[in-house]
């Protein structure tokens, strides 16, 4: 689909560099909403990136900043080396929501097809791509099902496939698994590894739980709110192939407390004495 | 992974019951109609008297009690004399029951061709209404304006403009069809999950794709409605329309015939009246069975009436 990118744009699929937003003030008086300040975040081809702040810190708004899908007040966003208004028009993204937004009116398979028939790929082509991305999500029993006769983990596998189907450069998560019972929260997790590792695609994905964000990703980026910031970046140096033996490994526990510090750093009535989550905060910012 | 389907139904909600009970319903009301109706006669009605019941030889002399003006057997026939009526014939040898399916026959192709252009006329205008903000704003009034003004004031302007033929009836047809549809796919357009639009976007969609694959099959419930109403009126259309066009093969002769003949033979009235609710009521149904298999793979939701 694409020309051969620049070698500058290789490593990184995502550039965010100096994005700031600021929402108009909504109704009398009221004061503009600076919703995100001077974000700076590189991606790295086949890296999974989390964002996790508390709520109105503008993770969601980066992330649809990154997907086109918002205007930033400043800075550009590049993917793929192309601006993200580009990458969006070139198809670069897949977009999985909290909602799965299936259509109703499809079947399971019509649904995976969407964006191929938006895309104007031919009939057979689309049977053959949505039938792969239904497999890879294991749902292929289930092609000619209609969302409501799915459960809502089912639904939102078929949301993952839907957005894997154009194999895009970069898979956009805005909580997909918010929704969902934490059992089933664990599973899909799993499930989304397993995808990941397969197709080797570079996912951004929000979440506001701390376990997801570590069990999951290569980084997580914790932010902080009013004006919406990167606090700190932790890397998650667990090793890549994860189990549920992970969930429970020393590693993964020190990791967790990490974020959570670094999450609690953030708070104004910052108590004098935890000095520990301050550091943890100023390496992110430095690294 | 768990294959956790929904349940299949139980076993007390049988689909054909569930099927049979408006009918049960609807033949009920009627049943309790003509009840009614046989006892205002029997209280206010004009005497009654029968030498032999159905050849039983069980004579009936009844004089009711009270003598309704809206009751006699001129305005309100016994039930069993509108029935009868069906069945007398013409000079032609025709019967009433022949005659009125014919004329109901001309009548629904004319509405039937006027349903179809309303609902055309209806969605396009609603298409380009929803897609341009200021034409709303400026033609929804008219088009509101156009149904108050009475329409058998605009069907003789319509019908003889278009020289008083079946087109000029399809026409008052397609007037009375396109404003029900219109409203119904305003808001149905803008029924959509707003989220859809932002996965739309998110894959770069045209506006055609979007009206295409998201804005006209989210609004499919609601343009139903507006047909449910849209398809009786297009019957309502038809005949009104061939009232000033003087064609003969309609409904519309009919009842002019019955108005006419009303002092010498009201049941050749109420049975125009009768064919022409039967006719409403299988246009009714009929959009109901349409919708309810179009609609047969959304989510399972009560839907009102038959």
């Amino acid at each position: 689909m694409d020309t051969a990118p620049p070698p500058a744009a290789a490593r990184h699929v995502v550039e965010i560099s100096g994005i700031s937003k600021v929402f108009a003030p909504s109704g009398q008086g009221a004061r503009p909403v600076e919703a995100l300040l001077d974000i700076d975040l590189s991606i790295d081809a086949g890296a999974f990136i989390s964002l996790i702040g508390p709520s109105g810190c503008g993770k969601s708004t980066l992330l649809r900043i990154v997907g086109d899908l918002t205007a930033p007040t400043t800075g550009t966003v590049t993917v793929n080396g192309k601006p993200a208004p580009q990458a969006r028009r070139d198809r670069d993204y897949g977009m999985v929501f909290q909602a799965p937004i299936l259509f109703d009116w499809r079947s399971v398979q019509a649904n995976v097809e969407l964006p191929l028939e938006i895309n104007g790929t031919s009939k057979a082509e689309r049977g053959r791509r949505a039938a792969d991305h239904l497999a890879l999500v294991e749902l292929s029993d289930f092609a000619n099902h209609y969302p409501w006769q799915l459960s809502g983990g089912m639904q939102q596998r078929v949301a993952i496939a839907r957005a894997l189907a154009l194999d895009p450069a970069i898979l956009l998560m805005d909580e997909p698994f918010g929704a969902l019972d934490e059992m089933t929260r664990e599973r899909m997790n799993m499930e989304l590894l397993k995808i990941w590792e397969r197709t080797e695609t570079t996912v951004l994905f929000v979440t506001h739980s701390i376990a997801e964000a570590v069990f999951l990703s290569t980084r997580v980026v914790v932010m902080s709110a009013r004006p919406g910031r990167i606090a700190s970046v932790v890397d998650i140096d667990l090793p890549r192939e994860r189990t549920t033996e992970t969930r429970e490994s020393e590693a993964y526990f020190h990791l967790v407390t990490v974020v959570r510090e670094a999450l609690r750093g953030d708070e104004a009535t910052h108590p004098p004495g935890s000095s520990d989550s301050r550091r943890v905060a100023a390496e992110g910012l430095s690294g | 992974m768990a294959a956790d389907v929904a349940a299949p139904p139980s076993a007390t909600d049988r689909p054909w019951r569930r099927r049979l009970r408006p009918v049960i319903g609807f033949l009920t009301v009627l049943i309790l109609l003509l009840v009614v109706w046989e006892v205002i006669k029997v209280i206010g009605g004009e005497r009654w008297q029968v030498d032999s019941l159905l050849g039983t030889g069980i004579a009936i002399d009844w004089q009711p009690p009270f003598s309704f003006p809206f009751a006699t057997d001129v305005k309100l026939p016994h039930t069993w004399v509108i029935a009868l009526e069906f069945g007398a014939s013409d000079a032609n040898g025709m019967t009433t029951l022949q005659r009125l399916i014919g004329a109901a026959l001309f009548t629904l192709r004319n509405a039937a061709i006027g349903f179809a252009l309303g609902t055309l006329l209806g969605l396009g205008l609603a298409i380009l209404l929803v897609h341009v903000r200021m034409l709303e704003r400026s033609l929804v009034p008219l088009i509101v304006a156009s149904q108050t003004i009475p329409i058998i004031a605009i069907a003789p302007l319509i019908v003889i403009g278009l020289k008083a033929d079946w087109f000029g009836v399809a026409i008052v047809a397609t007037y009375l069809t396109f404003f029900p549809v219109t409203i119904a796919a305003l808001r149905g357009l803008r029924a959509y999950d707003p989220r859809a639009l932002e996965l739309m976007r998110s894959y770069a969609a045209s506006r055609g794709a979007i009206l295409r694959k998201l804005r006209l099959p989210a609004s499919r419930p609601f343009l139903f409605t507006g047909f449910r109403i849209a398809a009786p009126a297009a019957v309502v259309g038809a005949i009104v329309g061939e009232l000033p066009s003087l064609i003969q093969d309609g409904l519309a002769r009919q009842i002019i015939t019955g108005m006419q003949y009303y002092s010498l033979n009201a049941a050749f009235l109420w049975a125009t009246i009768v064919v022409s609710s039967v006719l409403g009521i299988g246009v009714y149904l009929l959009v109901v069975g349409v919708e309810s298999w179009v609609l047969r793979h959304e989510r399972r939701v009560e839907t009102m009436g038959a």
